[in-house]
């Protein structure tokens, strides 16, 4: 989902720019305080990683295709804070290098996926993870649940661009329901991704997910 | 760099960019192809730097198909290492006081 130039007027694409602008600084704070010698690799390999798998467009639906917008894997695996730079990182070189992506639209995309996407998708996993017992297993289901609902917030976050500053004038209800009819199934193939990276992760350095952190502690509580 | 996922990880990525991303669906992105439906792509405006040599994941001037998305791919691959470690490594020396 990454926005051209063109859909949205310059002013509103500006004042999302400086909403993004504004994320993004806030969690440079967050993300030093919780990169550290170990992280911080595993950060750069997220954003790396991520890039990566946004070339592979896989088929959705008859002569339509998707890619996986990674929002929730790096939230899950380097913390919420961290996916929101490594995103960004991630979107700003597309545009910058690849021209995907416009470059007044840089600041709407950031928003959708770096913040939206992010802290939504987080906020999703945090909440199913509490339901859900405390083992390896739950880190991925709750991960992949939230992968699928990241999809569809970030395309709201689109619907909130287009009906503050579209330059085109069509009823939102025709923008949900042609943005979500196709998100929706994106969003499955996000949480298929999201599912396979987090558990290959989970499986080989366990101690270095930042989604797993919490359960990891209350299950070393109990003593032999 | 003593963590094994870190360069198995970066190995992969540079296989997804550089190779596998030959083979992924040519159809329209979801995105886009919605936004014709929808019947608002026309307002879509070319990127100032669509004419960059870099643009649409091919390198210009390199005419087979798969070396050029290939070795975009992996360009974009050791572009994004370079700057997100570079970032990430810059950010954990804030925190050193902490460990």
């Amino acid at each position: 989902m990454h926005i051209p130039d063109g859909f949205i007027d310059i002013p509103t694409s500006a004042a999302f720019a400086a909403i993004a602008a504004v994320g993004v600084g806030a969690s440079l704070k967050g993300a030093a305080k919780s990169l550290d010698e170990k992280t911080a690799p595993l950060a750069g390999l997220t954003a790396t990683f991520i890039f990566a798998v946004q070339m592979i467009n896989f088929p959705v639906a008859a002569g339509t295709s998707g890619h996986l917008f990674g929002s929730v894997l790096a939230a899950v695996l380097v913390g919420p804070y961290v996916a929101t730079l490594a995103l960004s990182v991630v979107l700003l070189l597309q545009a910058l290098l690849f021209a995907d992506g416009g470059l007044t639209a840089a600041g709407l995309n950031v928003f959708n996926l770096s913040l939206v996407g992010v802290w939504v998708g987080y906020g999703v996993f945090l909440l199913v993870k509490k339901i859900l017992p405390k083992n390896k297993p739950s880190i991925t289901t709750a991960a992949a649940i939230a992968a699928f609902i990241s999809v569809p917030a970030a395309v709201m976050g689109f619907l909130l661009q287009y009906a503050i500053g579209a330059n085109s004038t069509f009823s939102l209800t025709a923008v949900f329901t042609g943005m979500m009819s196709t998100h929706v199934l994106i969003g499955i193939g996000e949480a298929v991704i999201t599912a396979f990276s987090v558990t290959a992760v989970m499986a080989s350095r366990p101690d270095l997910v930042y989604g797993y952190r919490g359960t990891k502690a209350q299950l070393e509580i109990r003593k032999a | 760099m003593k963590n094994p996922l870190v360069l198995v990880g970066l190995a992969l990525s540079l296989v997804i960019a550089g190779g596998i991303s030959f083979y992924a669906s040519s159809q329209p992105d979801g995105f886009e192809k919605s936004a014709g439906e929808i019947g608002f792509l026309d307002t879509a405006e070319d990127s100032p730097l669509a004419g960059s040599p870099l643009a649409e994941y091919g390198v210009a001037g390199v005419e087979n198909e798969r070396l050029s998305g290939g070795l975009a791919g992996v360009i974009g691959v050791a572009s994004t290492a370079a700057i997100s470690f570079g970032i990430f490594y810059a950010l954990r020396r804030f925190n050193k006081s902490k460990s």
